[in-house]
């Protein structure tokens, strides 16, 4: 195998990668606040990713207010979901907690193809051209993807470390009560988490749309599930630590298909899940938590 | 007046009640079928009433009384299906059951049955001790790898092998049709049989203790990776007859059958019926069986409302419908005898 040929797929699995990075950043980030795997994030993509086609296909927008109107149902519906199916439960056992993801999970797979049916709706790339890199030809949109998601990250970190609302969301995520007591709105924190995290979800749909131009009901789930192995594999609660796991679980996909193995790709990502969970299940860059009677 | 002391039936005759009634429901059935009034189409249902049956109560063990949340069962069903399809296809049940030779097949049958079940308990194994280190979420997420594994494991498996096993996508055609209702109905039967003994034994309070508290289960000198590991194992057995009941009832198999939307389908019958109560999964897997079969011209909208019911009754009645209450005749009986005589009691007949 040539230099740019081992090039290219490395740029595409990082692209690939930067798609699961930014999906994993809302997996981990509502998993350190309220210790919930919120299945239901992979379903937010998939309703940003028909909210974009709609828009440009249908209503024929502007592709830059598409990108923002996909962005804002997706806040907006992971809002919803926490307001109306998580809060109640706030209190409630975590089985209790987790089994009510799956089913919203499930609700808005099944009613996506009740509204939009089960077919793969196809559009046009987004954007379009490539160029020349170190003899390889790369596409814009990997570009595009790699980058936006680095910001991502490091607009991310930034709200968490420097702000007031980011203080706040690290001071509930580390004790739930002694934060209500120091005068944190517990429900405004958790809130703001389910948007940014949704919000994040729904620039992965587009930046997933770019790579795949196309929308289909259960698109989120087998992401979804990636993505959470990514955030495990970084270590959960960890930013940068998401992010790693991204770029590996994207870099060995890749590799796995360069490889002729293709078919063996979801496998081989859930092998990854089970060695970190036996070896390390914090993660990369994850912190030790030790049990407390 | 003399405190008169609460009768209670003794055990062997509880026992015998409960024989009879499973004997009563058993000749009702077969009676109703052999006159024809449950018709051909019906009794097909029914034997997927059973399947489903062995799936819920099996699953109920691991998520209602273990209070772990597996989502790879619908992987140990394929497993179990898988081995036990193969496993007959290469016996003479075919040339039996077409000559009519149903008794000779019952070797074979009994084979394929018990192969199932220890072919998905080895993997019950395989997969348990590692993900029964982890808990909650990560428990889930792993069996859920686990089970997507072994679909795509079934779905590719030929290419490695380099021969026909599982016959990859296009599916396992040409399984002998072994799977009638009496034997389903034995099956079941077995199934609850064996998993009400597990949890009335001291066996079973070791697991209900790790629900309701694993580190003071431990410090009482339960080993719990033990007993963690053993309800995961005969979970997952029972899940593989169940399996083994499916091919020899469809007759042929294939990979897409066992994705996770099949795991999420048992969890739905668990939790609706309420996670710990037998007779809740029983119930509700009934239910689950009988009503699409019921509604088909709103089928579209199954799956709909099978997420819908799962989210409402997490947040409005978490408990499941039934909770963790057990009919038992016995009980009944006692109450009747014992109100009859005016005596309290005093156990007002609460659950368990």
């Amino acid at each position: 195998m040539d230099l740019s040929l081992i090039f290219s797929q490395i740029i595409n699995g990082l692209q690939t990668g930067s798609v699961y990075a930014l999906v994993a950043l809302g997996y981990s980030m509502v998993y350190g606040i309220i210790l919930l795997l919120n299945f239901a994030h992979g379903d937010i993509i998939m309703v940003g990713a028909y909210t974009a086609f709609y828009a440009i296909a249908s209503f024929h927008l502007h592709p830059l207010a598409s990108v923002l109107l996909a962005v804002l149902v997706s806040t907006a519906l992971g809002v919803a979901i926490e307001k109306v199916a998580y809060t109640p439960l706030r209190s409630a056992p975590r089985l209790s907690l987790l089994i009510t993801a799956i089913g919203i999970s499930f609700l808005l797979e099944n009613g996506a193809q009740l509204l939009f049916g089960a077919d793969t709706k196809s559009m046009d790339t987004i954007v379009t051209g490539n160029a020349a890199l170190l003899g390889a030809n790369v596409s814009y949109a990997a570009l595009l993807t790699i980058a936006v998601s680095v910001v991502a990250m490091l607009a991310l970190t930034f709200l968490v470390q420097k702000t007031k609302l980011g203080k706040a969301m690290r001071a509930v995520s580390e004790d739930m009560g002694a934060a209500q007591l120091m005068g944190i709105s517990l429900n405004r924190t958790i809130s703001f988490t389910f948007a940014v995290g949704s919000a994040l979800a729904g620039i992965g749909s587009i930046l997933y749309l770019c790579a795949y131009p196309q929308a289909s009901p259960t698109m989120g789930s087998m992401l979804g599930l990636k993505a959470f192995v990514a955030a495990v594999l970084g270590g959960i609660g960890s930013i940068p630590g998401a992010m790693i796991g991204g770029f590996v679980i994207g870099l060995l996909e890749a590799m796995v298909s360069a490889a002729g193995l293709s078919v063996w790709k979801d496998g081989a990502v859930f092998a990854i899940l089970i060695v970190v969970l036996l070896v390390k299940p914090t993660g990369i860059l994850g912190r030790q938590i030790t049990e407390k009677v | 007046m003399k405190e008169k002391k609460p009768i209670r039936i003794p055990m062997p005759l509880r026992y015998g009640i409960n024989l009879a009634l499973i004997l009563a429901l058993w000749g009702t059935f077969a009676a109703l079928i052999g006159q024809g009034a449950i018709t051909n189409y019906w009794s097909g249902i029914l034997i997927m009433v059973g399947i489903n049956i062995i799936l819920a109560v099996s699953l109920n063990i691991a998520t209602g009384y273990l209070g772990q949340l597996p989502l790879g069962h619908a992987g140990f069903m394929a497993v179990g299906a898988y081995a036990g399809g193969i496993f007959l296809k290469s016996t003479p049940v075919a040339d039996l059951l077409k000559a009519g030779n149903e008794a000779a097949c019952l070797p074979y049958v009994i084979g394929a049955l018990v192969l199932s079940a220890v072919v998905a308990g080895i993997f019950g194994l395989i997969i348990g001790i590692p993900a029964l280190r982890l808990r909650g979420d990560y428990l889930a997420i792993i069996t859920l790898g686990f089970g997507e594994i072994i679909r795509v494991a079934l779905t590719n498996i030929d290419s490695l092998l380099g021969f026909k096993f599982t016959y990859g996508a296009a599916g396992l055609k040409r399984i002998p049709k072994f799977s009638g209702f009496h034997l389903v109905f034995i099956c079941v039967v077995l199934s609850c049989t064996l998993i009400h003994m597990i949890m009335k034994s001291r066996h079973g309070r070791a697991i209900l203790s790790i629900r309701e508290n694993e580190i003071a289960a431990e410090s009482v000198g339960i080993n719990t990776t033990y007993y963690k590991t053993m309800a995961f194992v005969v979970s997952a057995m029972l899940a593989g007859i169940a399996g083994c009941l499916y091919a020899g009832y469809l007759g042929s198999l294939y990979p897409a059958t066992f994705k996770f939307m099949k795991s999420i389908e048992i969890l739905v019958m668990v939790v609706l019926g309420g996670m710990g109560s037998m007779l809740g999964s029983i119930l509700s897997a009934a239910a689950l069986t009988i009503l699409p079969e019921l509604l088909r011209s709103v089928a579209d909208y199954r799956m709909v409302a099978y997420s819908l019911a799962l989210v409402l009754m997490m947040i409005f009645r978490p408990k499941g419908l039934l909770g963790s209450y057990d009919f038992s005749m016995s009980r009944v009986l006692e109450k009747g005898i014992n109100g009859l005589r005016g005596v309290n009691t005093g156990k007002g007949g609460g659950a368990q």
